[in-house]
């Protein structure tokens, strides 16, 4: 139990990293996932988009940032962070997934991963939405880190600006989250801002576009095997 | 340092380094091996994924004996050096520039094998004011060895390998390497080696692993684990090519094995840039400088005078 907010934190163990995975609403039925965006944290309660959400509310600190561990000497990757999102999904069993900026595009990559686990995703607006672009930018090598150490690790922020989203890559995640989940609407763009893996995403045909409100009451209430 | 492995074990001609050393790169501790004179013409070797410094322990001596201080290191969770967090392509390429920055702030020529190759590719193209030259042994990758298959069948293919890696991740906190007697370790290196001696692979065993209670096992960290997915594409690396302002030379083993990327000349031909020495070698696999250490040392040293 944190002392500030009240709330209750479970510790994930992801090979050599502590994850604090938080329970921001306690409740039953099929819990709600939040991911945060690129250098932010785990907000201290429900943000008001997900008020309506019906079930639990659990958030999810990524490697090196918020109460989870920062690592030594960066090599941060949106694959890495979508297996932290792994290991809150092993932990809460079926989920559905709200991801801001980075927490978005990861929350994708796991829509595609575990189409039997995660029950609808939705993509929103947040920090490091767009990572390094379609294609690989002119190269540069970052060897020191400005700015103080700990959570945000400055390694992650500068790492998570440069990482490349081909437009076809995020589109093979989407479309094994449309074949294998057996979801009608397994992901829902909520974003207004669209880099080319969003549009890439958003064009797919069963992909529907909802502000977070509509949308997460759209998977809320979704005939699925369980009742919320 | 490290315990200069267990190595009672001989392979003609391979020489341990002469010098050891660690390099610090974001609080990370590096593993570094030198072989020739410590004043010598510093030159970079940057060994394959899967590798460690020791790999070059028939190569080096012969380039050092030109007169050159060859330089090497293991790469993070690689060899001696500290096992991290996590590991990336632009994490390696910073710990290439850390290990550069101890030798000093002189441009110097570099090496690379197959995916040492293709770091030295990208780290030639952000900091050319640091490379005086590039050799590219077998590095360059290229989309051949992509399965061309249809979409459905991809997708399906795709979570498999994405699953596969998500449960590695869930187990790897407590995994350790399968521990085995130094031949088994040599014969399980051989099946991803095909071409490679046994007496090879036995030395590589003694030097690349260590000798626990229980038996050999390889000291890479465990967490780490061959093949993979990600947005990564291998023509990315063959884009640097063009345009690096340096020598440059690139040498191509021709026969297809399965570490190697099944590179053809004519896939490498319009990347190069102008002056660039191109050099593909039949009857030789991916390990250009294991299989033939003398011919890639002659060349290298031609080539650098």
């Amino acid at each position: 139990m944190n002392g500030l907010t009240g709330r209750r934190t479970v510790s994930l163990r992801h090979v050599r990293i502590e994850l604090a995975l938080h329970e921001l609403r306690v409740g039953s039925g099929r819990p709600l996932l939040l991911l945060h965006g690129l250098a932010e944290q785990t907000p201290a309660a429900v943000p008001e988009s997900a008020a309506a959400w019906p079930g639990p509310v659990w958030g999810l600190d990524f490697t090196g940032h918020g109460e989870s561990t920062v690592p030594i000497g960066g090599g941060y990757t949106a694959e890495i962070l979508m297996a932290d999102a792994d290991q809150a999904l092993s932990e809460l069993g079926e989920a559905t997934v709200l991801g801001r900026g980075l927490g978005a595009y990861v929350a994708l990559l796991l829509a595609g991963a575990r189409p039997g686990r995660v029950q609808g995703t939705v993509l929103a607006d947040g920090p490091g939405l767009a990572g390094g672009g379609p294609t690989p930018g002119s190269p540069s090598v970052v060897q020191t880190v400005p700015g103080p150490s700990g959570a945000p690790d400055p390694f992650a922020v500068i790492e998570l600006t440069r990482d490349v989203r081909p437009p076809d890559y995020a589109s093979s995640y989407v479309r094994q989250a449309l074949q294998l989940s057996g979801l009608e609407v397994p992901v829902v763009v909520s974003a207004i801002v669209r880099p080319p893996w969003l549009a890439a995403v958003a064009g797919e045909s069963g992909v529907v576009s909802l502000p977070v409100v509509e949308a997460l009451r759209l998977l809320a209430h979704r005939p699925g095997r369980e009742l919320v | 340092m490290p315990a200069d492995g267990q190595a009672e074990v001989s392979y003609p001609g391979a020489r341990r380094p002469d010098r050891r050393r660690w390099v610090d790169t974001g609080g990370l501790r590096l593993a570094v091996s030198e072989w020739g004179h410590a004043d010598a013409r510093p030159i970079l070797f940057a060994h394959g994924g899967f590798d460690f410094a020791g790999t070059f322990d028939v190569f080096a001596p012969m380039v050092a004996e030109a007169g050159w201080r060859v330089v090497a290191w293991d790469q993070r969770g690689h060899g001696d050096s500290a096992h991290a967090h996590l590991y990336s392509w632009e994490a390696d390429v910073r710990d290439a520039l850390a290990v550069i920055d101890s030798i000093g702030l002189a441009p110097l020529p570099v090496l690379g094998h197959s995916k040492g190759g293709s770091l030295m590719l990208q780290l030639a193209d952000a900091v050319p004011h640091r490379v005086q030259a590039v050799i590219n042994l077998d590095g360059l990758p290229s989309d051949r060895s992509w399965p061309d298959v249809p979409e459905h069948t991809r997708t399906r293919m795709l979570v498999g390998e994405i699953e596969a890696w998500l449960e590695h991740r869930s187990r790897a906190e407590d995994a350790v390497r399968r521990p085995g007697t130094l031949d088994q370790l040599a014969e399980r290196r051989g099946r991803m080696n095909p071409r490679l001696s046994k007496e090879w692979l036995r030395y590589l065993v003694a030097v690349g692993a260590r000798c626990d209670a229980d038996g050999w096992r390889w000291k890479i960290d465990p967490a780490l684990r061959l093949g993979g997915f990600g947005p990564w594409r291998p023509e990315w690396s063959m884009w640097r090519l063009p345009s690096l302002g340096m020598p440059v030379m690139c040498v191509l083993g021709l026969e297809v094995e399965t570490m190697g990327w099944g590179t053809r000349p004519d896939d490498v031909a319009p990347y190069l840039p102008a002056g660039a020495r191109f050099i593909p070698l039949d009857g030789t696999g991916h390990f250009v400088h294991i299989e033939k250490p003398r011919t890639i040392a002659d060349l290298v040293i031609e080539f650098l005078t």
